[in-house]
């Protein structure tokens, strides 16, 4: 796990689902900059996965849970191409607070994630 | 309360509607997600918190259908059950976690299930959303007040 990767992955992801849900909720409805910047939390997400498949045989085990890890990521990595879907379906304002909720599920799951490999509770 | 319904009743899964349905789809994939892996992992530390736990998620995906395709009297059903799930449990877990089978009650933990503290460890939207969707269904015309 790389902690900045992190820090950039859940950056990306709460931008962008704050400017999704704020647009959304002015009444925009989805355009190809909210889109694309859910495409950019979804690259994020497989260059993630990538990672975590790299990590272990490059001298970077984690302290967590691999499979509790591996659940959050491949849910996470569902999140956006759904909400994109979505919104290509139905092009209304809400769609566009869709995509913003889903971003922000993904940041806040990315940080759980960052948790879960580096640390274990309890 | 009355289940009865317009003629031409507006749908749930519109409008508005489509942002719960989104939250209840996250949530429920997110329930389900731990709850598969807490079953898989560990079941043998807290039978009785991980079978609820998986009860909740199997409810919640329901709940997301039933708001999706406007299946008022199941998407009703559903999140009343949630609301009394989340209250019901969330208070045990809180005064009586030994009676769960709960060791901690750290709502990040390992045992730690969407119900847990009132569904803290999700930022407490298990509290929250079924009475957002009580709203919305009466708001919808099917709940009356």
């Amino acid at each position: 796990m790389i902690a900045g990767f992190t820090v950039a992955l859940v950056g990306v992801a709460l931008l962008a689902g704050l400017f999704c849900a704020a647009l959304g909720l002015a009444g925009r409805k989805p355009s190809d900059i909210t889109l694309a910047s859910l495409a950019l939390v979804e690259v994020l997400l497989v260059a993630q996965i990538v990672i975590a498949i790299i990590a272990p045989s490059a001298g970077n085990p984690p302290t967590g849970n691999l499979l509790e890890f591996w659940v959050y990521l491949v849910t996470a990595a569902i999140i956006p191409p759904l909400a994109v879907f979505w919104a290509l379906v139905e092009r209304t304002r809400w769609s566009t607070v869709v995509l913003g909720v889903g971003a922000l599920a993904v940041a806040v799951m990315s940080y759980r994630m960052y948790q879960i490999w580096t640390v274990q509770l309890a | 309360m009355s289940t009865e319904s317009p003629p031409t009743p507006p749908r749930t899964g519109t409008g508005a509607g489509r942002v719960l349905v989104a939250v209840y789809a996250i949530l429920a994939i997110a329930a389900t997600g731990r709850s598969v892996f807490q079953i898989i992992d560990r079941f043998g530390e807290a039978p009785i918190a991980f079978s609820l736990s998986a009860v909740a998620a199997v409810v919640y995906v329901v709940a997301t259908v039933a708001l999706a395709l406007g299946w008022r009297r199941v998407a009703l059903a559903t999140i009343c059950f949630e609301l009394a799930g989340v209250l019901l449990i969330g208070t045990i877990s809180v005064l009586a976690p030994a009676l769960l089978g709960l060791d901690s009650l750290d709502p990040f933990g390992r045992q730690a299930t969407v119900w847990s503290a009132f569904g803290a460890g999700y930022l407490l939207v298990p509290l929250v959303l079924p009475v957002l969707g009580l709203l919305w269904l009466r708001r919808r015309g099917l709940v009356r007040a």
